[in-house]
């Protein structure tokens, strides 16, 4: 079962890995009234299950994550998996204990079902066809990637961002699947203004000529311009200003601003932007882009429960880790303490740690130390069987 | 364990839950929860002392009791206790308010700065006390709220808060009887088990 094939060249981490793929034959019954009548779901996993089963740990992946979440696909691959500093061995998700699984959520971009995968209703790409998404649903296809894999019950379901709203969302819709639920720099509904940077992001991909609603895999075109554009304005609600003034500050990638320079200016900060909008735009695909930003605006952990969150959490059995980053201006500290509020009030069990860091809401994927060394004191936790 | 911890156990059911407010390493919750099987709950700012509770599995919240108590319910815990950290918040008046809102009974320690030894340093020397037990300078001290026992006794008479108990703890174990005969002046540390 187990996908590490190397250790040798890659001390601190989970080495080379290999995905796996599987196929659901027995479809699935979305939240939108729609089915899919099968889907594949693509995954790895590092460290060994234990003989009960009690060591597994879910990684969800946020907007535009995927299944390889840690160690290297090949030997000269330049960086590791999205979130390799904080797992594998030594690190808080220790794969020395523990038996961690990712996947590639449907709807996704990187090897599950989604559209770009082959409609077999028409024998053709699902493109903008592939049925809307809710957190609910990738809730209820990894918990039959679960039933799959041997696992009864989750030691922790662990995510930051939207991945963090699929955790919590696991610990309502299988409360007695989850022992233990580590919320990172998420929030129980997206603000206005965080559904009004999501739809700047998807307007810029509709005015791209080359989106042709939806059908630019049929005519084997990519909206590069949209996607690109939408990157960059998601990406500045990933950083800091701080972050941002201590990266790029008002550098110039090129021109002069010298008496008599005529020549187009161009700031680091602009550079850096298009390069990340450029690289984003190869390599995702534009409706899995509008599908994820429109699941995370549709999320609402409280909806279905008289909009109350202490009501729903009062579903919960799991233990709680909530973290929150201090410059984080998409999903803040405030955010998070409300999620807080609420498990205190619904009397689950949970922790909550401020950490102080300038990097953003992108700090949930570095090695910052005090995150680093809470992540890890909770997860001895969630190792000693509490 | 420090003295006054020991003490505020007695007062404290088998499995009611407690709220400790300024709860440090977590070692007095880690106590009532292994010896009275509380369900506890630590509130702390220090990142050190924060980690250590995490990690011996307590559930500690991040956050500064001075920016308020909102996001706990009325009744929602059945004892909340402060040790040691009265002097060191902005509002102690608005503090024990708060715990009494949210607890059924609260327990408070706070060093006596009536103690003869303060009074003394005060008479004699027209000093700000510094002891072992009191380390900071008057300038650079977290203790920014001190007061006597009976200033306490007149806080609560004002805020019509009983009194259900109180104890009290020298500095040393030879003075113990006297802290108990005469807190005014002899207890190091004051003791009290609040309701409303």
């Amino acid at each position: 079962m187990a996908s590490v094939l190397s250790h040798t060249n890659f001390p601190d981490s989970v080495g080379l890995v290999t995905p796996q793929r599987s196929t659901f034959a027995q479809g699935l019954d979305l939240a939108c009234g729609r089915r899919l009548p099968e889907f594949e779901l693509v995954y790895e996993c590092y460290g060994e299950l234990n003989s009960d089963a009690s060591n597994a740990v879910l990684i969800c992946h946020a907007l535009s994550g995927h299944h390889h979440a840690a160690g290297y696909h090949q030997e000269d691959d330049k960086k590791p998996g999205w979130w390799d500093d904080c797992i594998g061995p030594g690190k808080p998700i220790d794969t020395n204990h523990f038996y961690v699984v990712s996947l590639n959520n449907i709807g996704g971009c990187h090897g599950s079902t989604g559209p770009r995968s082959i409609n077999p209703a028409t024998g053709e790409v699902y493109g903008p066809d592939f049925p809307p998404l809710r957190a609910r649903d990738w809730v209820t296809s990894q918990a039959m990637l679960a039933d799959l894999l041997g696992i009864s019950c989750w030691a922790a379901v662990i995510g930051g961002s939207l991945g963090g709203m699929q955790a919590m969302r696991w610990s309502l819709e299988y409360p007695q699947r989850v022992r233990h639920c580590i919320v990172i720099a998420a929030a129980m509904k997206l603000s206005a203004q965080n559904i009004a940077f999501n739809e700047i992001a998807r307007q810029a991909i509709f005015s791209d000529p080359e989106f042709r609603q939806g059908q630019y895999l049929r005519d084997n075109v990519i909206p590069r311009q949209g996607l690109s554009i939408a990157r960059m304005v998601g990406h500045i609600t990933y950083l800091s200003d701080d972050a941002m003034a201590d990266k790029f500050g008002r550098d110039l990638h090129s021109g002069s601003f010298a008496q008599g320079a005529e020549e187009q200016l161009e700031f680091q900060v602009e550079s850096y932007l298009r390069h990340q909008g450029s690289v984003f735009s190869e390599s995702f695909d534009a409706n899995t882009y509008i599908l994820m930003t429109r699941a995370l605006d549709y999320f609402d952990l409280a909806r279905e429960y008289g909009d109350d969150p202490v009501a729903a959490f009062s579903h919960a059995t799991a233990a709680f880790l909530v973290i929150s980053f201090s410059t984080d201006w998409r999903f803040s500290p405030g955010r998070s303490r409300e999620i807080v509020a609420a498990l205190i009030a619904a009397r689950r069990p949970v922790s909550y740690a401020e950490i102080e860091a300038d990097q953003g809401h992108d700090a949930f994927l570095l090695p910052i130390p005090r995150y680093c060394d809470v992540f890890t004191a909770y997860m001895n936790r969630v190792r000693s069987g509490d | 364990m420090r003295q006054d911890l020991t003490h505020i156990k007695q007062w404290i059911e088998p499995g009611t839950r407690v709220l400790d407010l300024g709860c440090g390493n977590g070692e007095f919750l880690l106590q009532l929860q292994n010896e009275r099987q509380v369900v506890g709950m630590g509130l702390e700012i220090d990142h050190d002392n924060i980690t250590t509770a995490i990690g011996s599995g307590l559930n500690i919240i991040e956050q500064d009791m001075d920016a308020g108590l909102s996001n706990f319910q009325d009744n929602s815990f059945d004892t909340v206790v402060m040790a040691h950290a009265l002097q060191v918040v902005h509002y102690p008046d608005q503090i024990l308010e708060e715990m009494l809102r949210i607890g059924r009974q609260a327990i408070v320690t706070f060093p006596n700065f009536g103690h003869w030894l303060c009074r003394w340093h005060l008479l004699i020397r027209g000093r700000m006390p510094v002891s072992k037990f009191m380390p900071h300078s008057w300038y650079d001290t977290p203790n920014i709220h001190f007061c006597t026992v009976r200033d306490f006794e007149s806080l609560c008479e004002d805020k019509s808060i009983r009194i259900l108990h109180r104890d009290m703890v020298a500095q040393s174990q030879r003075g113990h009887w006297a802290a108990r005969l005469y807190p005014s002046l002899f207890a190091g540390t004051a003791i009290y088990h609040i309701s409303h």
